[in-house]
């Protein structure tokens, strides 16, 4: 059933072989083909305006009041590319490498070859485009160290990469906008995704401020609609991020590619209050010279500055000598999370460890220190009150990013002809693990690059017939779209969104979070279908359906939520291994790490709905590694 | 803490609005400003009221999506913050706080604390933009940027267009928002080739979608999250000077550029049709 689709011949000449090979639509021809893009994000935004400069009509949708307003803005660090400007021994095939290792073995090869390539052309369009990256003083691209490897290749805007290169794809959209060639929907949030005739035709939409049901029809959809974090409920991302595009093609019979593949980042601000809606990152770099450590004593009751220097554990560089305080994301998470369970976490509710940079200080003088990370301890302060420079730091892991999600083969189609999906909401390049600034790499690849290519592969070589909004397809799942929501107005009961959102984020955390358990999977397998069904008999929401009504929109995400963390830790029992992000108890090395099982493991999930109730079913797409040969990490 | 807050309550755009006041009780110093409204939220659904209506995503000061008036001021006061990264510790017990949306007839109320920002997207769409099609770039660092440049354009690209600036403006002005995006792409070699026409085309694009004119009243630099500073305005009329010298050419007509004002009824009716 799946066909990954990958072309034959050497890694090195498949993504070559496979341009050469697909069909081409004549230029006088692409205004005819409509493509509808739902979310305006990095991978969003740039296919939407490269498609719309190729020609073609183009429809873009988002649930912002501006596309500028994506959650990709967010990201810190930077964006790979295997330039090689520092002559420091970068390569395609390096990149490759790290990637397929980082990602603990569990990536397609082909798709990351691919993105290593493309990762040179990125850095070329977005300084084509005025992204303002950091400069050295000749006027060249400074690049800095991330994320653990050995090269520099990381190429940044201040703290503010994300922003800097999603105001670039924006520019781009909004150029296209003005010449006609898009045309953006904002405040517009896609419930359904349309199916005629086996192939994805269109998308029914709900308009935020009017409350009002609509149908688009096209060639061709590609959702680009991001990450499921929010699953957790506290977690790094914006807080409208959701599930609800990728769930509703999910139903519609695009499988689910490995959704129990999370990734908790290690250095974000603890939780203080149990009011706290949302968790604040602080850029990994910062590990580069705090210390991280906790006191030897349980339930210890001193200030940091009264615990001398023998009593406290600097448990990281303890365990692993050799990259200390500089393991890996998912290491760095599972030891924090092992500390506080023994009961030796700091802070208010015991969550979280200490980050100190009195070392640094001492080493580097007060004035280092606050250049290279006084905005960080800037925010910090603002966040809790504390100035970082005199007291150690608090951190503890927070959900940051998915892995997983809609399987797609090496075009980036769904199982669903004709449904695309782009950037962080397919499940393909990053396997267990991602890797620190590979995210904004693979969210620009796939736009830019990947699905501007693709995409008229589709058009051109399929008989598509003409269909409009009047089909009976659109009615159908337009009635289906509206029943639900009526349904949601309808409970009348008495909690709120948010807090069915807190509890089922309570629960995935708990068992779905940083260790997994059989037996903590099998309760939270317990507990989600009772909560989704006191969900739809307790639900409480204050307005109507015909208004700006945020309640609303709230309880709609959730209630895809509410679905999507059953089929996460269904995954996540089944794949009885360890490896990247997910950790299962049961698979430890006798040093308690992560214990990959290539003889039983070594596919990528995809899971198919069989309905409400049902058990969903597996397929397996197995991984092979002819380039980079299996090997078991090690940090020790 | 115990609070008083009066809150502009308006249905929608349609209907006139009125401010309504409620009492926060056990507010803690560690919540955030926008953590507060949340509570206040699930009281109000507990009471079967609607919740007040606020923009907010990201909650970490990038995304622009926030941004009310606090006493009259964008974001609430404290320098270089969103209302989202506002921590509820700069406020006692007892404050009575007034909480209305930006006031600009450019930014239309949509619900309670919501306006309609869309017209910053259309002062982008005449020229916000460097035309680079994917696929034609050269390699990245066959373009030297001096640093001097290079850190001009990112102070200004830092503008998370939240909007702050023209609430503040007494003439609900949109230089500062306009004058960071053209100063960022005109300090860079990259932007050079459509310098002249850009700045002539925001210029008129912001004059088309009832923004006022800047006075020097700095009220926009005072409130700014990101710290943009006033000498951009200053630049992007020098800029527009320039321009016009260049260019010997009457400044508001562009060729194709739309530059007609927005009326919102009329775009909702378009896309429905």
């Amino acid at each position: 059933m799946l066909d990954a689709r990958i072309p034959s011949g050497p890694i090195e000449e498949q993504w070559d072989k496979c341009r050469f090979e697909m069909k081409l639509v004549n230029p006088a021809n692409r205004r005819k083909h409509s493509i509808i893009v739902v979310g305006a994000g990095l991978a969003g935004a740039a296919a939407a305006a490269t498609l719309g400069q190729q020609g073609y009509q183009v429809h873009c949708f988002s649930y912002h009041d501006t596309p500028r307003r994506a959650h990709s803005i967010a990201a810190q660090g930077g964006i790979n590319a295997a330039k090689n400007y520092r002559n420091d021994g970068d390569s395609i095939s390096r990149l490759f490498k790290d990637t397929v290792k980082g990602g603990d073995f569990r990536a397609r090869e082909a798709n990351v070859y691919r993105l290593a390539q493309i990762s040179l052309n990125i850095i070329d369009q977005c300084v084509a485009q005025g992204v303002p990256f950091a400069r050295e003083y000749g006027g060249l691209l400074d690049t800095r160290s991330f994320g653990g490897v050995q090269v520099q290749r990381t190429f940044y805007a201040r703290g503010q990469t994300g922003q800097q290169l999603l105001l670039g794809a924006y520019q781009a959209l909004e150029e296209q906008v003005a010449a006609g060639r898009v045309t953006m929907h904002i405040r517009s949030e896609l419930l359904d995704v349309v199916i005629v005739g086996g192939r994805a035709r269109g998308i029914v939409t709900r308009d935020l401020v009017t409350g009002q049901i609509d149908c688009h029809a096209a060639d061709v959809v590609v959702l680009a609609t991001g990450g499921y974090s929010n699953v957790f409920y506290l977690s790094t991302n914006a807080k409208a991020s959701n599930c609800t595009a990728i769930w509703r093609a999910h139903r519609r019979g695009a499988l689910f590619g490995n959704p129990c593949f999370t990734q908790i980042h290690p250095t974000c601000i603890p939780l203080s209050s149990e009011h706290q809606s949302k968790l604040t990152l602080m850029s990994e770099s910062l590990r580069n010279d705090g210390r991280v450590w906790v006191p030897k004593k349980k339930g210890e009751t001193r200030a940091a500055k009264d615990i001398p220097e023998n009593e406290r554990d600097y448990y990281l560089e303890r365990r692993y000598p050799s990259f200390g305080n500089l393991v890996p994301r998912d290491v760095a998470s599972r030891n924090a999370k092992d500390v506080c369970d023994e009961g030796r976490g700091v802070g208010p509710h015991g969550q979280g460890v200490y980050l100190d940079f009195a070392d640094a200080i001492q080493r580097l003088g007060l004035d280092t220190v606050r250049e290279k990370y006084g905005n960080l301890f800037d925010i910090y302060e603002r966040i809790t009150g504390e100035d970082a420079y005199t007291v150690p730091m608090r951190i503890y892991p927070a959900p940051h990013y998915t892995m997983g999600g809609l399987w797609v083969d090496y075009h980036l189609m769904s199982t669903i002809p004709g449904l695309f999906v782009g950037g962080a909401a397919n499940f393909s390049d990053h396997g267990a693990n991602r890797l620190g600034a590979s995210a904004l790499m693979q969210g620009l690849a796939d736009g830019y690059f990947v699905l501007p290519a693709t995409l008229p592969d589709y058009l051109a070589s399929t008989a598509l017939d003409p269909v409009d909004v009047s089909h009976a397809a659109f009615t159908a799942t337009k009635a289906e779209v509206k029943g639900r929501i009526d349904a949601l107005v309808a409970v009348k009961g008495k909690r709120s969104p948010d807090s069915f959102q807190r509890e089922l984020g309570k629960i995935v955390w708990d068992d779905c979070g940083m260790a997994r358990s059989d037996a903590g999977l099998r309760k939270a397998l317990a507990r989600i279908p009772k909560l989704r069904e006191e969900f739809w008999h307790n639900l409480r929401i204050v307005g109507a359906d015909d208004e700006l009504n945020q309640a609303l929109e709230k309880a709609n995400r959730v209630s895809d939520f509410l679905e999507l963390a059953e089929l996460m830790c269904i995954d996540a029992l089944q794949r009885t291994e360890s490896c990247g992000g997910h950790f299962r108890v049961e698979s430890q090395t006798p040093e308690g790490e992560a214990k990959r099982d290539d003889a039983n493991f070594c596919y990528s999930a995809a899971w198919e709905w069989k309905g409400s109730g049902q058990a969903p079913a597996l397929h397996k797409e197995p991984l092979t590694f002819a380039n980079v040969p299996l090997s078991q990490r090690s940090y020790k | 803490m115990n609070l008083t807050l009066r809150i502009w309550r308006q249905q929608s755009g349609h209907v006139p609005g009125r401010f309504v006041t409620y009492q926060m009780k056990d507010v803690t110093s560690n919540m955030s400003f926008l953590e507060m409204l949340d509570a206040l939220n699930e009281d109000l659904l507990a009471r079967e009221e609607p919740p007040v209506a606020f923009e907010h995503d990201c909650r970490e000061g990038i995304c622009g999506s926030c941004g009310f008036l606090i006493d009259g001021v964008a974001h609430g006061g404290q320098r270089g913050t969103t209302v989202c990264q506002l921590s509820m510790r700069f406020f006692k017990d007892g404050d009575s706080l007034t909480l209305e949306p930006w006031r600009a007839r450019a930014f239309p109320v949509i619900r309670d604390l919501i306006v309609n920002r869309s017209a910053f997207d259309r002062i982008i769409q005449a020229g916000g933009f460097i035309s680079a099609p994917t696929g034609s770039s050269p390699d990245a660092n066959a373009i030297l940027v001096p640093k001097e440049a290079a850190d001009t354009a990112f102070d200004a690209a830092a503008c998370i267009g939240c909007g702050a600036c023209v609430a503040a403006c007494p003439n609900a002005a949109a230089m500062l928002f306009t004058s960071a995006k053209i100063t960022h792409l005109n300090a860079l070699p990259q932007g050079q080739p459509q310098r002249d026409q850009r700045t002539f085309s925001m210029v008129a694009a912001m004059a088309n979608e009832h923004f006022g004119s800047c006075t020097n009243h700095g009220e926009c630099e005072a409130v700014c999250p990101k710290e943009i500073p006033l000498e951009f305005i200053g630049a992007m009329n020098r800029d527009l000077i320039r321009a016009a010298w260049h260019r010997h050419r009457e400044p508001l007509t562009i060729p194709g550029v739309v530059q007609q004002p927005f009326h919102e009824n009329t775009e909702i009716e378009a896309e429905r049709s």
